[in-house]
């Protein structure tokens, strides 16, 4: 029983983590049908900063709980400032172009933020754990468990909750539902689907940021380490259906917990479980598990 | 007077011969300054614990060489008198990459040698391409004990020993402090260097701490992973009390922060074979009663006392870097130590500056003190190294405000390595015969 219940919080936990990173993704692939490399170089600035800032307020003497405004602070600022400036600069003029050279373009930003990352904070990494040593540990299920992980459940369940009610309960998201289903069809309707764009890629950089700033105390922040990231996100999504967020949703909650079992049953199956989840879905259905449904054009 | 062809080209043919010979058998010119490829990870997860404590080691070693500024027995200046320009190059990329780069270094930039390479993958793709082009190559800290188990190499050296003496080593402290442990499991990376140490621990356990039972569920997480929340679990449920790892780089400090949390070191005694660099990094946060190693006689196991070279080196290295020196510092300093050696000898034997393979010549079976002591490469026909392997357990001195490490102990190589002509997995299969720590 005691496994069985460590195997369910362990796969919900890997789960958080998951849509967390792949949420961003899906929404700015979603709208803008871009599949943004450039997502791994936000969760990098994200956790980067929020180090950082964690790190700058303990040496500032405040107490460990400011660390939890470091990390949003981080979030906002890098999916902000990178987000607007990579829409605004770059991805703005290329919207004419093929989907392949979006990609290309996407992975360049991505190379050369990694290159910025070294120059600005250099090779050394940093460490925040100030948080994650702020809430401490509670015993579930016959182990020791930290707090700090069984929130970002919480943070997962909250991003999930506020995607749905944007998406299905404001103005705006009823907008962005039409933009995703036509764009053209929206632009006759008087739709600013410029605007849209921009929200939607200044908030996918935002969930991405916000993804590294909240792992960030859990790990050490070291170059390179946003690499795995695109990956995982990149199954999630493509699992899920490319652009759905109950789709990333599902995804992240079915890797999350058949790794966890694999882990705790099988470890050696551990490295493969999110790639095999993938060749399934993909067998029997290639546009994902969620994808949205596709308006016919006649 | 007639001329034929035939004639000509026999004449040709003639004279280019003697020629050759001619230039063969010229001592080669003295040469004022020699080009050394020096490659280590400069960027990636694996540049802040390693790449870069290496690369300064380096540095460090080479420009105190070149000014003749080294204690004894290396106060002379220069390699064979000739001044050695360092030509850094970052070893992340994969190993396809490393194997263009070191083509590109031989020649294209035209190397005289190339030191060394810290992932296993990098080593033994780089190991064959060496042989092939010919050119002295000097690995410096990778441990897979394949590079000179799967042939002979010709151009090949390796300065630091491997990840069985690590692996016996390891096994060998818990029969001296932990031997009434109740069973073992380990928790390391997913490829080559992670599979293969904790294979020789489980082998080494086996014929040293048979009462110890092993784990059916250790654990390989994916190199880089950054999240062991799921293994940490696993290993709490689990019985084993003893944890082996040969985590490094960012792996082992994420583990750390991840597991203190948890308590986890409370319940387990955690065995990391090469995590010594999150000691350093985490400082007070590194929790205490963990047994370390460093691969051999380096970094925290020694930093404090040892030989005049040892302190000179833990001195300047503060000095110039701010920092201590970390296990990958001392093992490419050495690697230079030894090419000044080898070059020295050989010049003195040759009488001129030495060619290549008088360098070669003197290399093979070198024996020489290093920083932490003597190392010997008495394997692999003369181009392995065989040194003592120590471990500690961690601790905090509050009066200095830096960790250290207590009740080290160091292994000797007849202990720890194979003999000469066995592999290191038939070595531990058949029990370790030989070895001089069998009780």
């Amino acid at each position: 029983m005691d496994t069985a219940f460590t195997i369910l919080l362990d796969g919900l936990t890997y789960a958080s983590y998951l849509f967390i990173v792949s949420a961003g993704l899906t929404i700015i692939f979603g709208v803008m049908k871009i599949l943004n490399v450039a997502h791994g170089s936000f969760y990098a600035w994200g956790a980067y900063c929020s180090a950082y800032f964690v790190g700058q307020f303990a040496e500032m003497g405040l107490p460990d709980w400011t660390g939890f405004f470091a990390i949003a602070g981080s979030a906002i600022l890098v999916g902000a400032v990178l987000g607007l400036l990579i829409e605004r600069v770059i991805l703005r003029r290329m919207y004419d172009q093929e989907e392949i050279l979006i990609v290309l373009a996407t992975f360049g930003i991505f190379l050369i933020l990694e290159d910025v990352i070294l120059l600005v904070f250099g090779v050394n990494p940093y460490f925040a754990y100030q948080p994650m040593a702020y809430l401490g540990s509670i015993e579930l299920g016959g182990i020791t468990r930290d707090v700090y992980s069984l929130t970002l459940f919480a943070l997962a369940v909250v991003i999930a909750v506020m995607c749905w009610w944007g998406l299905n309960k404001t103005r705006w998201g009823l907008l962005l539902v039409a933009v995703i289903h036509d764009k053209e069809a929206s632009m006759a309707m008087g739709i600013n689907v410029q605007a849209v764009s921009v929200a939607t890629f200044v908030i996918g950089a935002t969930l991405g940021a916000l993804g590294g700033a909240y792992i960030a105390p859990t790990v050490s922040v070291a170059p390179g380490f946003a690499v795995d990231v695109i990956v995982l996100g990149f199954a999630v999504v493509v699992i899920g259906g490319m652009g759905s967020i109950p789709g990333a949703l599902i995804g992240s909650v079915l890797v999350g917990l058949l790794r966890a079992l694999t882990v705790h049953k099988m470890p050696e199956l551990e490295l493969f479980v999110i790639f095999i989840v993938m060749s399934v879905v993909l067998m029997f259905r290639p546009e994902g598990l969620f994808a949205p449904a596709k308006a016919r054009k006649i | 007077m007639t001329i034929s062809i035939r004639g000509l080209l026999k004449g040709a043919v003639i004279s280019g011969l003697a020629a050759t010979m001619a230039l063969t058998s010229m001592p080669v010119a003295a040469k004022d300054k020699i080009k050394v490829g020096i490659v280590s990870f400069l960027s990636g997860p694996a540049a802040g614990p390693f790449g870069v404590p290496g690369r300064n080691g380096a540095e460090l070693v080479v420009e105190a060489l070149n000014k003749g500024t080294m204690p004894a027995p290396y106060n002379s200046k220069g390699f064979a008198g000739a001044q050695l320009e360092p030509v850094f190059v970052d070893e992340s990329g994969g190993n396809t990459k490393q194997v263009a780069e070191y083509r590109n270094l031989v020649q294209k930039q035209e190397v005289d040698a190339v030191i060394g390479y810290i992932s296993s993958g990098s080593c033994l793709s780089v190991a064959p391409v060496a042989d092939e082009l010919k050119r002295l190559t000097i690995i410096s800290v990778c441990g897979s004990p394949r590079l000179f188990e799967e042939g002979d190499r010709s151009h090949v050296f390796r300065t630091t020993g491997h990840a069985v003496g690590d692996s016996v080593a390891a096994s060998l402290y818990v029969r001296d402090k932990f031997a009434d442990a109740k069973g073992y499991t380990g928790i390391n990376q997913n490829y080559a260097w992670g599979q293969d140490s904790y294979k020789f621990f489980d082998l080494a356990m086996k014929t040293l701490n048979p009462n110890i039972s092993a784990s059916e569920k250790p654990q390989f997480p994916k190199i880089f992973a950054g999240q062991f929340g799921t293994e940490i679990s696993t290993l709490s449920l689990d019985s084993a009390e003893l944890v082996h790892s040969s985590f490094w780089d960012g792996d082992i400090e994420a583990f750390v922060l991840q597991a203190s949390v948890r308590g986890f070191f409370k319940e387990k005694q955690f065995i990391s074979t090469l995590g010594a660099s999150a000691v350093d990094r985490l400082g007070k946060k590194f929790p205490k009663g963990v047994v370390m190693g460093t691969r051999g006689e380096y970094g925290i196991l020694i930093r404090r006392g040892g030989s005049a070279l040892n302190q000179w080196f833990v001195k300047a290295y503060r000095d110039k870097y701010g920092a201590y020196p970390l296990g990958p510092s001392y093992q490419y300093g050495q690697a230079v130590l030894a090419l000044k050696l080898a070059m020295d000898k050989a010049a003195e034997k040759a009488g001129t500056f030495p060619d290549q393979d008088q360098i070669i010549d003197e290399f093979k079976g070198l024996s020489w003190d290093s920083f932490g002591g003597k190392i010997s490469l008495s394997q692999g026909n003369g181009h392995q190294a065989v040194h003592p392997v120590g471990f500690g357990i961690t601790d905090w001195d509050d009066e200095a405000g830096e960790p250290v490490i207590k009740d080290v102990k160091f292994y000797p190589s007849e202990c720890v390595m194979p003999p000469a002509g066995q592999t290191g997995l038939q070595w531990l299969e058949a029990g370790m015969p030989g070895s001089t720590c069998l009780k």
